[in-house]
């Protein structure tokens, strides 16, 4: 350190001319290289490590990528979807890897902001040069990730339910469609087994997903005659938690009997809803609530007391009795347990969990297929790819990138879980777009470029 | 209180502002195109990218610095005119593309879902650059006056402005989340394809985006380093340190806050310009109360009251996020906190101040900013 | 079997045929002798019932219709077992012809249940089966009852049954009766007998129906539209309450030290997290009778680790940052985020907390208003805390010096009030009040690590609108905050109500720009 004499620095603020109160002109030289440098240095010095490290990797490990929320609002959701697959990664890699090759799983963590995940899905893409991604969990994170995946041709399995309306080449669907979720559940409503329901209330949260399934919705019940004053359609902003106003609204309009509420509710605004619905002195035999974003990972943190009786429709419960479920539900919670994660053995499974188990196991039977990770090539053979999933057999659509998947209708549970109470006739074929909103529009990556029109 | 004390910290300034202007302007978009891409002092187009988003949020904090370490008013919702700025150009981008759709309509995508049928009226501008343009620029600006004429004229101030500006961005991140506003509510904007005919998916393009980054950088430091310099600079000064003092010695105080605001609001809209087609998608997320306050953070790390400083701290502490959520991703809010907690109660001069004090040791240090009772109160 | 065990002893036969069937649901192969083996089984008993239970499962939908009709006119409480196992066996067509059944003869030994709401579900449930065989058991549960709700929705309910009675004379009594009793539920079929009436081909019959149909529907919406204006009233009350609870402690610290504290919402997610902890720790040590308990006890439990959290934080962070107000709302701030991390990070989402029995449902106070306990106990809450801040700053020692201190504090520090102490107690005990607002919030929503944060903007508008160190100020502006947000919703819904009130929030400021209730105060700078 230079040893200099004294200086007076109270004030930034005086523009004067260059006095000689003590240092030299080679002193604040020295002073503002080193702090550009440092500057300068930190730049590098990601950069080196990151050099560093594609180095020391290299040669047979097949690297992925996955990208969910490990911190922000989301994080309560999508921590469990990063688990299942690095569960996945590390059954395959002790089975013997893929083509004999280990699998490596960079893990990414877009904090539930939307900009992140497009920043993280570039570094996962253009850094690491991941072979596929897992990721996402809310529309929104889809919609900002995919122009990223389709710029740089990467390759993204989405684990969950969705609106439909999309048709992309790099990404694979493995959640349901609407036609494989909200619309057989209101069909199921309407059906005499149902209740027969007359009135649907249809309240989400402000967003892509319940917007457009209830514009599916409501075209699909005008088209079974339902007559538009029986619909009524509301929305609320991300954690809103008063819901007196609109419990009253639903209490006003299921008065009379044949209503039936459809949720599209997204995270910790489920609680304050259905705890007012209950206190109002509503119940499951008034109006049931059919709710799309109620799953059992959600329900281990409620009061299930407020939401016995109620509905939910899914592909796949934790309580399907197949064997695969049982050894799929077990290693779950043991590899939970063996990793200290939060809650260990309470952990329970959810179909999203289900979903984005399975896509690790469709990609590695489509990369051995194909004999190389790289996108084009497994991209087309993950088409037609079936794999014995836990909820039972699922197979991959031959040319629209989305899952064939069977519907379960179930009720709430006190313990949290559902009892399948109706389940859909063999595998629901995934229609992105809708009979009823899109009567004239397919998706077909083999016999057309994506999106095309019918006829 | 001697007069000339300023001068040489004034030059110093200059001296890194010329040095970070070499490192940003010429070094790294040379080292992202001349070593061959092996080369360990290669800079890939990500980190490149990265840089110039970084680099536009400096722009932001700018801004920020500008009322709140000059002249005292604590803004908690600069990320609401960043939010106008970059949906004005985020409209403008979303126009231009076209049938590239994914729905193949004229209309953004957005709008196909939620049915709406004919492009709303205030869309119109943005189908030019010139309408995207100024509208990045001009509408934070007017919205900020407004707003500032309000809550100034009635003389709001201290912790009540704070409070105040942070309902703000709570209701625009309420309304721009809603769908009816016809800007793309949760969603936001996304799916840009070209911006005046340049494909945005090019490097060539984003390293174009960047050097203007870089330019448009530049350009706002010196316009706030010679608003700080002019005489309303001083009043400014003195506002922070006392406002009744300028009130008796005849000045309108609340002229000169409403200017800065509006100068601030201008740059923060300048900045939301440059993020969106850098980064591709712009979201209410940007907007809310949160990275409003995440503003305030880089400014108070790099060390308030120095236009330098918030432009180190800005891209210090999203630089540092970057790198530590990649590997410590649940640590991230700890740091951040703490990073607040320590630097306001032992820092309050931030990096730039830590730098000082480290090199002048065994001079007397004066805090650049005075305890502010007074002004706050 | 345990469901066997309490039906007659004659029905033990049928055991055979409870095993086969589970046998065909599995193996399809055995069910080539299922008939004879069930008709053997069966048929001697001949009894109609046992007759009816069979042809229920039968192929034939007349057969399963009357055997349906015939189940419900005889039946008891008693089949309901047999009948969920035919319903868990059946194909589709079996389950829907079993449930009406199962509805019918459920909530008819449901009207003679000892739980008031049970027996009140009960008929309203009969009520929307629309089997007109309910309408004798209700008439009789209706004489018999004793509190005056449930014997109302009886009455409503037979009387909704009755209007499909296919008797004019008794149609147009139910008509009039729902009138009386201002039935919303009710409203639907109304409408559609006037709709009936307004055919071509209407009877004179019909007409009269129609007419009686219309008065009652306007009696019945003019008495709902008042008990819904006294719903959003109690809404309101309701709403404001909570902010009233949150701001108090944050109100107290602004008025004396001037600090924003913006820990203050996760001080009160400590103190909801203290009540969740306290109820795992009686779930896990103490018997399930005294779980309900649990809430009572979380109360200090809240209070005093929330107030010893906010001992320290003040200690360690805010002391250092006296004089500089703005930097004390960006620490705290710092603070907030380190607190909801850790929250998330230790108690991850595994956090419901039970609403103790006596806090669940709520009460019938009139004819379509219907308060819920839990926003009850909360305006009780929100009034006693009220209470006693009064108490204490007006009628204790503390309570002088906070007030003195508050008002100048050199002049206290002279006449020797230390004041360091006094900021020191009061800042823990204005954290303690927030986790007392964090324990009342667990009966509302969540206990999750965003606790806080959704209701601190809200919070902070109402103590920059009630104006510095005045406790009026605080209530009035909660009430008027509070007040505004319910009264806008129902019209221009839940967004649009809260960004009203922002910009209604700001525009006061303009006229008052210290707030509702400001010190007076010659400082210029204050």
């Amino acid at each position: 350190m230079d040893k200099k004499p004294p200086q007076d620095s109270q004030n930034v603020t005086e523009a004067g001319a260059p006095t000689e109160t003590g240092t030299s002109r080679r002193e604040f030289l020295g002073q503002s290289g080193r702090m550009a440098a440092g500057v300068g240095v930190a730049a590098l010095l990601g950069n080196l490590g990151n050099y560093a490290l594609s180095y020391a990797a290299g040669g047979p490990p097949i690297k992925i990528g996955v990208l969910h929320s490990l911190s922000g609002t989301m994080a309560i959701s999508e921590v469990s979807l990063r688990d299942v697959v690095l569960m996945a990664v590390e059954e395959i890699n002790k089975a013997g890897g893929v083509m004999g090759r280990q699998i490596e799983a960079k893990v990414v963590d877009p904090a539930s902001n939307w900009d992140l995940f497009a920043e993280k899905a570039k570094q996962l893409l253009l850094e690491d040069k991941v072979s596929v991604v897992f990721g996402c969990w809310t529309s929104v994170s889809r919609k900002s990730v995919l122009p990223v995946f389709e710029k740089n041709n990467g390759l993204l399995f989405y684990p969950v339910q969705y609106e439909g309306e999309e048709c992309s080449r790099n990404v694979f669907y493995t959640g349901a469609a609407v036609n494989q979720q909200a619309a057989p559940a209101v069909e199921y409503l309407m059906s005499p087994e149902g209740g027969n329901y007359k009135k649907f209330y249809l309240l989400g949260t402000d967003y892509v997903y319940p917007r457009t399934t209830n514009k599916i919705l409501r075209a699909m019940l005008l088209a079974k005659k339902v007559p538009a004053a029986n619909i009524e359609e509301e929305y609320t902003p991300f954690h809103h938690q008063d819901y007196q106003t609109i419990c009253g609204k639903i209490k006003k309009f299921a008065a009379g009997g044949g209503a039936a509420v459809v949720s599209t509710i997204n995270g910790d605004s489920n609680v304050p809803f259905y705890k007012e619905f209950g206190n109002q002195g509503l119940r499951a035999e008034d109006a049931p609530i059919m709710a799309f974003s109620v799953a059992e990972d959600e329900l281990r943190g409620m009061d299930t007391s407020a939401l016995v009786g109620h509905l939910a429709a899914w592909n796949y419960y934790q309580s399907v009795d197949t064997p695969q479920n049982k050894k799929f539900v077990a290693n779950f919670k043991a590899y939970c347990k063996r990793n200290n994660l939060p809650d260990g053995e309470n952990r329970v499974t959810d179909d999203p969990i289900e979903a984005a188990y399975f896509g690790v196991y469709v990609w590695k039977q489509a990369v051995e297929k194909a004999g190389s990770p790289e996108v084009d090539k497994v991209r087309k053979a993950v088409y037609g790819q079936k794999f014995l999933a836990p909820g039972g057999q699922i197979m991959m659509d031959e040319a629209n990138q989305h899952t064939h998947k069977p519907v379960l209708i179930g009720e709430i549970l006190k313990n949290g879980q559902f009892k399948t109470i109706w389940r859909s006739k063999g595998l629901v074929k995934p229609e992105p777009w809708s009979e009823y909103t899109n009567p004239d529009k397919g998706c077909d990556w083999i016999n057309h470029q994506g999106t095309y029109q019918k006829k | 209180m001697p007069e000339p004390v300023a001068s040489q910290q004034n030059s110093r300034e200059t001296v890194t502002f010329y040095l970070l202007g070499f490192i940003f302007l010429i070094v790294l978009p040379l080292l992202n195109v001349m070593p061959s891409e092996d080369s360990w002092l290669h800079v890939s187009d990500f980190r490149l990218n990265q840089f110039g988003k970084f680099l536009a949020f400096a722009v932001l904090a700018l801004g920020l610095d500008l009322i709140w370490g000059y002249c005292g008013v604590l803004s908690l919702g600069q990320g609401v005119f960043f939010g106008f700025g970059a949906y004005c150009m985020g409209m403008y981008l979303s126009l231009q593309i076209g049938k590239e759709s994914v729905y193949g309509s004229e209309l953004p995508d957005f709008m196909v879902w939620t049915q709406v049928k004919e492009l709303p009226l205030f869309w119109y501008p943005f189908k030019s650059f010139i309408g995207g343009f100024f509208g990045a620029m001009l509408v934070p600006m007017l919205f900020a006056a407004i707003f500032g004429f309000l809550a100034f004229r009635s003389r709001i101030k201290g912790v009540y402005f704070a409070i105040i500006t942070q309902a703000l961005a709570f209701a625009a991140w309420l309304v721009f989340n809603r769908n009816e506003t016809r800007l793309g509510g949760t969603n936001g904007l996304t799916d840009f394809k070209q911006l005046l005919g340049f494909r945005l998916s090019d490097p060539s393009t984003q390293r174009g985006l960047y050097i203007l980054t870089v330019l448009a950088l530049a350009s706002s430091y010196m316009l706030c380093r010679w608003i700080v310099a002019s005489r309303a600079g001083k009043v400014l000064i003195a506002i922070r340190d006392s406002e009744s003092r300028v009130t008796f010695s005849g000045y309108t105080p609340w002229m000169y806050k409403l200017f800065v605001f509006v100068v601030a609001a201008g740059l923060a809209g300048l900045s939301g310009m440059l993020y969106v087609p850098q980064v591709g998608i712009i979201t209410p997320a940007q907007i809310g109360v949160l990275p409003s306050l995440e503003v305030v953070i880089w400014v108070a790390v790099g060390g308030r009251g120095t236009l330098i400083g918030a432009i180190l701290g800005a891209v210090a502490v999203n630089y540092g996020r970057s790198v530590l959520t990649n590997y410590f991703p649940e640590a991230w809010p700890f740091i951040l906190g703490g990073l607040f907690v320590v630097v306001v109660t032992m820092f309050p001069d931030g990096l730039v101040g830590m730098i000082r004090k480290l090199s002048e040791r065994k001079k007397t240090h004066t805090p650049l900013i005075k305890a502010e009772g007074s002004t706050a109160a | 079997m345990i469901s066997l065990a309490r039906t007659p002893k004659k029905l033990l036969a049928l055991v055979p045929f409870v095993f086969l069937s589970l046998g065909m649901g599995l193996q399809p192969a055995l069910a080539v002798d299922e008939p004879e083996q069930t008709d053997s089984a069966t048929r001697p008993s001949g009894d109609p019932i046992e007759q009816a239970l069979i042809d229920l499962k039968g192929e034939d939908a007349a057969a399963r219709n009357k055997a349906a009709e015939v189940l419900i006119e005889k039946g008891d409480a008693s089949l309901i077992p047999r009948l969920d196992e035919i319903r868990e066996m059946g194909g589709r067509a079996v389950r829907q012809a079993v449930k009406p059944v199962v509805d019918v003869l459920k909530n008819r030994a449901n009207l003679a249940s000892d739980s008031p709401d049970s027996r009140r579900s009960a008929a309203s449930d009969l009520a929307s089966t629309g089997r007109k065989e309910a309408i004798p058991y209700l008439k009789q549960a209706a004489e018999k009852e004793q509190v005056w709700w449930v014997r109302y929705t009886m009455e409503e309910s037979r009387h909704f049954l009755e209007l499909n009675s296919g008797d004019p004379a008794v149609q147009l009594e139910a008509v009039k009766k729902l009138g009386e009793l201002r039935s919303l539920n009710s409203v639907t079929a109304l409408k559609e007998l006037v709709e009936a009436a307004q055919q071509a081909d209407a009877t004179d019959q019909q007409k009269i129906l129609a007419a009686a149909a219309e008065a009652a529907i306007d009696r019945i919406e003019s008495w709902s539209s008042w008990a819904s204006a006294i719903e959003t009233l109690f809404r309101g009350i309701s709403l404001s309450s909570i902010l009233l609870i949150m701001s108090l402690g944050l109100a107290i610290v602004f008025g004396l030290m001037g600090v924003i504290n913006m820990a203050h919402g996760e001080l009160m997610m400590i103190g909801a997290y203290a009540t969740f902890i306290t109820q795992q720790a009686f779930i896990a040590w103490l018997s399930p009778d005294v779980f309900d308990w649990y809430f009572p006890v979380a109360l200090p439990v809240a209070f005093l680790s929330a107030a010893l959290f906010g001992w320290v934080l003040e200690a360690t962070v805010i002391r250092f940052l006296y004089g500089r107000l703005l930097e004390t709302l960006l620490a705290t701030w710092g603070v907030s985020l380190i607190l909801m991390q850790a929250a998330r990070v230790y108690f991850g989402d595994l956090t419901a907390v039970i609403a103790p029995g006596a806090l669940r449902g709520g009460a019938q106070v009139m004819v379509g208003v219907y308060l819920p306990y839990n926003r009850i106990f909360i305006i009780v809450l929100s009034i006693i805390c009220v209470m006693g801040i009064y108490f204490l700053l007006f009628r204790s020692n503390l309570g002088i010096r906070v007030r003195s201190v508050t008002q100048n504090r050199n002049m206290s520090a002279c006449l020797g009030i230390p004041t360091r102490k006094v900021d020191s107690y009061t800042f823990a005990f204005a954290s303690g009040l927030a986790g007392i607002a964090g324990w009342a919030l667990t009966m509302v929503g969540n206990v999750d690590p965003g606790l806080g944060q959704n209701y601190i903007v809200d919070a902070f508008m109402v103590v920059v609108t009630g104006g510095v160190g005045k406790l009026a100020g605080t209530i009035w502006a909660s009430l008027g905050i509070g007040g505004l947000n319910k009264l806008i919703e129902p019209v221009s819904g839940a967004v649009y109500g809260k960004v009203f009130v922002l910009v209604g929030v700001i525009l006061f400021l303009q006229w008052r720009p210290q707030g509702l209730f400001a010190a007076k105060g010659r400082s210029a700078d204050a």
